[in-house]
C-alpha cells in the first residue's frame, strides 16, 4: 500500500468519525488536508470537484470517491470510499440495535441539541471556505450571490440553480 | 390504536435484493437532498416503514456522524436483513452516484484546458458555493434568537474558516462545551 493510499485512508477515516451533521460540516477540514497539507489538488480544483459532486445525483458526499480517484485512480477511489463510509456505517449498525435503549433518555436530546450550533458553525465555515476558493471575479461573485439568494428565498431546484450558474459562467466568462 | 395497528400491518419486510434495488433507485433520483425522496420510497411507495418509524430512524441518523441518508440506508438494511442487508443498502445508494461522479470527473480532466469548459466549471463552482451559503443561512436561521448558540457558531467559524485549525481538535474542545451549554440551558 503506497503512502498516498495510507494518507487517503487516514484522512477519510478521521472525517468519517467526526462528520456530525453530515458531509458539509467536514468540507473545510477535507479541503485543508487535501489542498494545504497534502497538495494533491489546488484550491481551485477542489472547488471544481466539489461542484461536480454537487451536480451528480445521490448523497452529497460524492466528492470523497472523486478525490480518491483523482489522487490515486481506482485504488484511491476504493480506499477513500471504504475509509469514509465504513466507520460511520459500523457505528450506525451498532446504534440501530441499541436505539430502543437510548432513544428516550434525556441525555440523547441534550447531546443532539448541543451539536446543532456546532454543525451550523461548520456549515457556515464550509460556505466561506468554498466561496473564497471559487470566487475570483465580479462575475463569479454575482453568480454566488444570485444562486445563494435563489436557493435561500425560493423553492428553486438545486440542479436548476447549478445549471444557471454554469450557463452564466459559459456565456459571460469570456468578457 | 386501531389506526396504528393497520398501519403496521401494511408495512412489508424487504429482502436483500429489494434493499439493493430500492436504494439504487434512490441514489439515482435525489439531487442536493435525497431525504424527501427517501421518505417517499420507504414510507409511501414500498411501505418498508411507517411514517413514525421513518421519523424515529431519521432522529437516530441525525444523531450519528456521517451523512443522514447513508446512515439511514445502513440502519434500514441492518434492521431488516442484518449486516448483509446493510451492505446491500449502502452499495445500492452509492453505486450509481459514484459511477456518475467519476464520469463527470473524467470529462472535467479531459476538457478543463478548453476556455469554454473552464468558464462553465467556474460558474458551476460559484453556484455550488451559492448553494452552500443558502444552506448555511437555513441552518443558522433557527439559532438567531439564541445568543449562546450564536457564540458557539462564531467560535467554530473562527476556528475552522479563519484560523484553519484542525477539525478533530476543535471538535474535541467545542462539542463538549456546546453540549454542556445545552444541558445547563435545558434545566
Amino acid at each position: 500500500m503506497s503512502a498516498t493510499l495510507i494518507a487517503l485512508a487516514v484522512i477519510f477515516t478521521e472525517l468519517s468519525l467526526i462528520a456530525f451533521g453530515g458531509g458539509n460540516s467536514v468540507l473545510p477540514e477535507m479541503q485543508r488536508r487535501v489542498v494545504e497539507v497534502q497538495h494533491w489538488v489546488t484550491a481551485d480544483e477542489f472547488s471544481a470537484l466539489f461542484a461536480l459532486a454537487q451536480a451528480a445525483p445521490g448523497p452529497n458526499m460524492m466528492i470523497v470517491p472523486l478525490i480518491g480517484w483523482h489522487v490515486a485512480g481506482f485504488s484511491g477511489l476504493l480506499v477513500s470510499s471504504v475509509a469514509k463510509f465504513l466507520p460511520s456505517s459500523l457505528i450506525a449498525c451498532f446504534a440501530v440495535t441499541l436505539w430502543d435503549r437510548f432513544r428516550d433518555r434525556p441525555w440523547r436530546a441534550v447531546v443532539q441539541a448541543g451539536l446543532v450550533p456546532v454543525t451550523a458553525g461548520l456549515v457556515a465555515a464550509s460556505a466561506a471556505v468554498i466561496t473564497v476558493a471559487s470566487v475570483h471575479s465580479w462575475l463569479l461573485a454575482a453568480i454566488t450571490g444570485v444562486t445563494a439568494g435563489l436557493s435561500a428565498l425560493t423553492r428553486a431546484h438545486p440542479l436548476a440553480v447549478l445549471g444557471l450558474g454554469a450557463l452564466a459562467g459559459l456565456l459571460f466568462g469570456g468578457f | 390504536m386501531t389506526m396504528i395497528d393497520t398501519d403496521e400491518d401494511r408495512t412489508q419486510r424487504p429482502g436483500i435484493g429489494a434493499l439493493f434495488t430500492g436504494f439504487l433507485g434512490l441514489g439515482l433520483m435525489g439531487f442536493g437532498g435525497v431525504l424527501p425522496m427517501a421518505r417517499r420510497m420507504m414510507v409511501d411507495d414500498r411501505r418498508w416503514l411507517t411514517a413514525a418509524e421513518f421519523t424515529d430512524l431519521l432522529g437516530l441518523c441525525q444523531f450519528l456522524p456521517g451523512g443522514n441518508i447513508i446512515n439511514m440506508s445502513v440502519a434500514v438494511g441492518m434492521k431488516f436483513q442484518g449486516w448483509r442487508g446493510a451492505l446491500a443498502s449502502i452499495f445500492g445508494i452509492i453505486a450509481a452516484p459514484t459511477a456518475i461522479v467519476i464520469c463527470l470527473g473524467a470529462i472535467y480532466d479531459r476538457y478543463r484546458q478548453d476556455p469554454h469548459v473552464e468558464h462553465l466549471f467556474a460558474g458551476l463552482a460559484a453556484a455550488a458555493a451559492g448553494l452552500l451559503v443558502a444552506l448555511a443561512w437555513k441552518v443558522m436561521k433557527p439559532l438567531l434568537k439564541k445568543p449562546a448558540a450564536l457564540v458557539i457558531v462564531a467560535a467554530l467559524f473562527l476556528a475552522i474558516a479563519v484560523l484553519r485549525l484542525p477539525l478533530l481538535a476543535t471538535m474535541l474542545v467545542m462539542a463538549p462545551i456546546s453540549i454542556l451549554l445545552s444541558w445547563r440551558l435545558s434545566r
